[in-house]
């Protein structure tokens, strides 16, 4: 199961769990305090084919919309459903049950060279 | 912009010590939400909620000609009775919003003009402009004045707690208090659909106030919050609802325009737009697909745009809400799409405001 210690981090907020070659992607706690209340996530497509550091899926808070941009390549092979009737969640539990889709990693490299845990939160000053 | 650059509020250092996020709203350093911009929305359509407005204009139009220069000056026909106020537009020669404003009268030849932070220069400068054919000298006084509006179904009661005799003020009425030893005005008025109060005191005695009320279990509420309360309440932000290329009518607001009174800037332009009639006017949807509108998102019907919103939020109450200019000969509850990043999402035209309130 992923947590905030098991997981690597795009420069952009996202984190992303390798399991075999599923990536379960999500986004930091300090961004979902950044955004504030989330109140919809415009989830991508079972089957949509993402590249790394493009734009994949919005997440509405009350005030802003926000890109989330795919941290590895490959193929949307699931996607969080419990966050159309509780986007919530990605507030509560930003690293655990707020997760937001899982990729069918094609490029192994990509997930590598994210940050880890402690090179996140250098970014971002904790 | 660094937030060293911003102007503060007697209140700032309250506000960040109560946890505030801090933003630059028109160059003023305010609070956008202090814990959440829901838990403050529903504090306010259920209990009570406080909002640092110190940013808000204070003006006294002062003399002999006060009401008439402020007849002149405004659309709509400006109470001349103590203690009354009146909600209007400020307009130039082609009926296009300056401003809009509350002109409280405190005795015949004396007014305070409460308006928009973003415009406190540009009306001051119109005002002192029109000024000079009228006995009445115009003076912004912004800087000596804090101001909360205390609002929500409980802000009455906390409010009797420090102004005796608020409960009898009438809906847009307003009294010279004294509050904590200083000169202070309380009115019967608010921006967010619920009952309420606005308080102004000098910037010492608003910290107190503001203590006080924090200490009685009213919630701090920030941008965020007031925002989606307006939105909701059917109410026009200027500078963002109007740009200053629509008119009143234009702004669904025709109801603040009295084409029966003297002259007063706009008048003719105005009058002509009404016999003429509209092409687009500020106009509600609600969608009833899962997303949330913004401004500037477009408006679609049968694959041909329609309008363009102005303010959109995600409304705990109605979901996704907006308002936009719209054309005019589009049918009440109309069903359209609005583009919310790239996809098209159905929606309704509804009648504002989305929020029926109690005041």
């Amino acid at each position: 199961m992923h947590n905030a210690e098991n997981s690597k981090y795009a420069k952009t907020h996202e984190w992303a769990h390798m399991e075999g070659d599923i990536a379960t992607v999500g986004i930091s706690d300090h961004a979902q305090q950044e955004v504030g209340d989330i109140v919809f996530v415009d989830l991508p497509k079972v089957g949509q084919q993402v590249t790394a550091g493009q734009n994949c899926c919005v997440i509405e808070s009350v005030k802003s919309a926000s890109e989330i941009y795919a941290p590895v390549s490959g193929e949307v092979v699931e996607v969080n459903e419990a966050l159309k009737t509780d986007p919530g969640l990605v507030n509560r539990e930003a690293h655990g049950n707020g997760w937001l889709f899982k990729i069918k990693s094609t490029a192994p490299a990509e997930y590598e060279a994210l940050m880890d845990l402690s090179a996140y939160k250098q970014t971002i000053g904790q | 912009m660094t937030q060293d650059n911003l102007k503060k509020t007697p209140l700032c250092a309250a506000c960040q010590a109560a946890g505030a996020k801090m933003v630059d709203f028109h160059g003023w350093l305010l609070p956008v939400q202090f814990e959440s911009i829901l838990a403050e929305h529903k504090a306010v359509r259920e209990g009570a909620g406080m909002f640092d407005v110190s940013h808000m204009g204070q003006v006294f139009v002062e003399g002999q000609d006060a009401w008439a220069f402020l007849q002149y000056v405004n659309t709509n026909n400006i109470k001349n009775t103590p203690g009354a106020g009146t909600y209007s537009h400020i307009v130039n020669e082609k009926g296009c919003i300056i401003d809009d404003a509350i002109s409280f009268c405190l005795t015949p030849e004396k007014f305070l003009v409460v308006v928009n932070a973003a415009c406190v220069d540009t009306d001051v400068a119109w005002f002192k402009k029109h000024a000079a054919k009228f006995n009445v000298t115009v003076t912004d006084d912004s800087a000596h004045w804090g101001m909360i509006a205390l609002q929500g179904p409980r802000a009455l009661a906390h409010a009797a707690k420090l102004i005796e005799g608020v409960q009898d003020m009438a809906r847009f009425t307003i009294k010279e208090i004294t509050l904590f030893g200083a000169p202070a005005y309380v009115t019967r008025t608010g921006y967010t659909g619920e009952d309420g109060v606005e308080i102004m005191a000098s910037p010492e005695a608003i910290v107190k106030v503001w203590d006080a009320l924090l200490k009685a279990g009213v919630k701090p509420c920030g941008l965020g919050a007031r925002d989606v309360l307006r939105l909701e309440a059917g109410y026009l932000l200027n500078g963002t609802d109007a740009d200053g290329s629509q008119t009143p009518y234009e702004a669904a607001c025709g109801w603040v325009v009295k084409l029966n009174k003297e002259d007063f800037i706009g008048k003719e332009a105005l009058a002509a737009q009404k016999a003429a009639g509209l092409k687009r006017r500020l106009t509600g949807f609600v969608l009833t697909g899962a997303g949330v509108p913004r401004g500037g998102c477009k408006v679609f019907k049968n694959g041909a745009e329609v309008g363009v919103l102005t303010s959109g939020t995600y409304s705990p109450l109605f979901k996704g809400i907006a308002v936009g200019y719209a054309d005019t000969d589009l049918e009440d509850a109309a069903e359209v799409e609005i583009e919310v990043h790239g996809r098209r999402i159905p929606a309704k035209k509804v009648k504002t405001p989305f929020y029926k309130n109690r005041v």
